[in-house]
């Protein structure tokens, strides 16, 4: 057998990837935003796509996310499949109305007969020095309406196959690009035949037997570093990828925590009306006579994301997480 | 070497040339409202044409005075009334072609009925038994949009796609004085006007946002001006004449049929009833002004016109006014039934594929209904 040197992908070119192989598979899929033409985003996500497919299928929109995303839902109700990319996650705000009262609710409101398939990209979360307004973990607010699906990947080729479901979905995705993992690598190979990933699958990035360490997007990472740290202390963590908060894969969470006993949800988003309160509560009612601990939540402090040169003290790292999976009561079982 | 060396010599040289992108004279909306009943262009309209659009307006009218009525059987949760407003209802969905669009605002049911829509079916968002009671690929109507302005972005964006796929199909966007303050109206013209998307944006001018009155809302000299920022054509038009409304719209669509781009129409009109049956306009407007503008009814100038030209007799408005009660006895006793509800409906379109989530929730309620007795 030989081993062929594969030259590293990053997660930003496997999206790109993902784009020009739902652009070249189907003539419907068109991609909109600011700078995603000529300049290929301000994270180049959509290079050469533009170039490659004509500026028809590729289009530079006037500076207005609220009009992106409008003008979107009406090329989709003529049968278009549009993928919005909307340039940071605090820019998208304005598209909101939009994105509640309509993206949302279409297919609701006209019993189907009018389903809209729009994927709206959004860069999120920090850790990239962003000044203000650059680096929001915007999750909760999607999540918390009915009829969109939020995904996001952690690792390069789900980054690909999660992109590429979204973009094939009948229903519009709000699909979560950790920007700081943009320039991530690991063995994914553009070369190889791609798979598209289900949505609403999570999937156990690390087998464990103490606890699960419940994440997603950026914090996959670092969820795992915490692992391989806790095996210092003696702990054997378990790392769940949930990689859909919307659908969310209730089996698999709760599948790992009834092994392992015990929970620590992990994420950017502030606590308090963050997505950790919700994943908490669904544990601890379908698993309650397998906790052995409160289900805990290490997150975001419930502040206005900090100045860069303060953002490491909010986002959570190693230590907050160990410290989390110490306290489990874990003094129960001497 | 001084400062002053170091700066050698510099010579202030004009800016690189500059001149307007486009010429706005041509943009401009003319000065006054234009109007064919009552003037020399009445003479050069279609008798046909205006006997139609005098048929819509008695049908129109009998439908807006109905469906007030429904609300007070209790039959509708709501009613936003056209009353008065009926020249622009009909005229927007006569102007249109089958394979044209029309995205309609909550007050425009009449338009979608004018269009062919069934008015039970216009009707279902304000009897409340589900949001939107038609397929909109049916009559291509858009569902009736309640957030204000926010269905022109979409109109933009249909019409764009259409001709991307190079079809000929045009879209008329209905939206009020009010819903001109708005945000995704400034961004659904900016982007039809950078596109040349073949839209025609109706701007119902009624005088009132509820009962803000349009000094409130705007300082622009006419709403029809706003056009010439975003580099399309305004025009002004006077909203209870019908073959004004007509002729100016259908200029506007096959204007952008042919390729030229968008235009704004503004129509002066007025809001006669209240904003809907929940709110009282005698606190904050007076009989006089209302009076005044019943004088300028549409009914009555076009009614005016044609029997003054010989083009209507007696027989002629008793078939009209028949025509428009048959309607109404229809749509009365259609409304007076019962609608079937299916709870179980609220699960089954938020998702193509439902989640595990709802499948639970749904079955939730089936186990309750069927405890209460109930069988969905």
């Amino acid at each position: 057998m030989t081993t062929v040197a594969v030259k590293p992908a990053t997660m930003a070119q496997a999206l790109t990837r993902a784009m020009r192989d739902a652009m070249a598979a189907d003539p419907t899929v068109h991609v909109m935003g600011e700078d995603v033409g000529t300049l290929g985003g301000v994270f180049r996500v959509t290079d050469g796509l533009a170039k490659e497919f004509g500026e028809d299928r590729c289009t530079d929109t006037p500076l207005a996310e609220a009009g992106i995303l409008g003008t979107a839902v009406g090329m989709a109700m003529y049968g278009l499949r549009p993928v919005v990319e909307m340039q940071f996650d605090a820019f998208a705000y304005p598209a909101f109305e939009q994105l509640i009262s309509h993206v949302a609710r279409m297919r609701n409101r006209t019993r189907g007969a009018m389903p809209l398939p729009i994927t709206i990209r959004v860069p999120y979360g920090g850790g990239i020095g962003g000044v203000e307004h650059h680096s929001d973990s915007s999750e909760a607010y999607y999540l918390a309406t009915p009829g969109l699906h939020v995904v996001t990947p952690a690792t390069v080729a789900d980054a690909y196959g999660l992109l590429r479901a979204s973009i094939a979905s009948d229903d519009p995705v709000v699909f979560l690009e950790p920007k700081r993992l943009y320039w991530s690598k690991d063995s994914w190979n553009p070369d190889e035949p791609q798979s598209v990933e289900p949505i609403g699958r999570a999937v156990v990035r690390r087998s464990g037997r103490s606890a699960t360490l419940i994440t997603y997007g950026p914090s996959v990472p670092v969820c795992l570093e915490a692992a391989e740290a806790a095996r210092a202390e003696g702990w054997d963590l378990e790392v769940v990828d949930l990689r859909s908060l919307v659908p969310f894969d209730d089996e698999t969470v709760c599948a790992s925590v009834r092994r392992t006993g015990r929970a620590v949800v992990v994420h950017e988003s502030g606590g308090f009306g963050g997505p950790g309160g919700e994943i908490a509560a669904r544990v601890t009612e379908r698993c309650f006579h397998h906790l052995e601990a409160p289900v805990l939540r290490v997150a975001g402090f419930d502040i206005p994301y900090p100045p860069p040169m303060l953002e490491r003290h909010h986002l959570p790292g190693v230590d907050r997480i160990l410290d989390a999976v110490g306290r489990l009561q874990w003094e129960a079982e001497s | 070497m001084t400062v002053m060396e170091q700066r050698g010599a510099y010579r202030p040289s004009p800016p690189p040339a500059w001149q307007p992108r486009t010429d706005p004279a041509p943009l401009l909306p003319d000065a006054e409202p234009y109007r064919v009943l009552g003037t020399e262009a009445a003479g050069k309209a279609d008798p046909g044409l205006l006997r139609r659009l005098y048929g819509e307006l008695v049908r129109g009218r009998r439908y807006n005075a109905q469906a007030t009525a429904l609300t007070k059987q209790g039959r509708l949760a709501v009613y936003p009334s056209s009353t008065g407003q009926e020249a622009c209802e009909v005229a927007a969905a006569l102007v249109l072609q089958d394979r044209d669009w029309l995205f309609p605002s909550y007050r425009d049911t009449l338009a979608a009925v004018a269009r062919g829509l069934d008015p039970v079916q216009a009707l279902t968002l304000l009897r409340g038994d589900w949001h939107t009671g038609y397929d909109p690929h049916e009559h291509r109507v858009a569902p009736l949009c309640t957030p204000l302005a926010t269905q022109l972005p979409h109109a933009v964006g249909l019409a764009h796609a259409a001709r991307l796929k190079g079809d000929d199909v045009v879209a008329l966007a209905m939206v009020g004085d009010g819903g001109t303050s708005e945000g995704d109206f400034h961004e659904a013209l900016n982007f039809a006007a950078v596109w040349q998307a073949p839209v025609v944006f109706l701007v119902q001018n009624n005088g009132f946002a509820i009962s803000v009155p349009l000094a409130k809302q705007t300082a622009a000299p006419s709403l029809a001006h706003k056009a010439v920022g975003y580099g399309m054509p305004g025009r002004l038009v006077d909203g209870n004449d019908a073959a004004a409304v007509h002729e100016v719209l259908a200029d506007a669509v096959r204007r952008a049929r042919e390729g030229g781009g968008p235009t704004l129409v503004e129509a002066i009109t007025y809001r006669v009833e209240a904003h809907t049956n929940a709110d009282d306009a005698t606190r904050y407007r007076g009989d006089t002004e209302v009076d005044a503008w019943r004088d300028h009814d549409p009914i009555k100038l076009l009614e005016h016109e044609l029997t003054t030209r010989g083009l209507l007799d007696d027989a002629g408005i008793q078939a009209a006014r028949d025509a428009a009660e048959t309607m109404a006895a229809d749509l009365r006793e259609r409304m007076n039934q019962d609608p079937a509800l299916d709870p179980m409906d609220l699960f089954d379109h938020v998702y193509a594929e439902q989640t595990q989530q709802l499948r639970e929730q749904r079955a939730q309620l089936q186990a309750e209904l069927e405890a209460e007795g109930e069988t969905p």
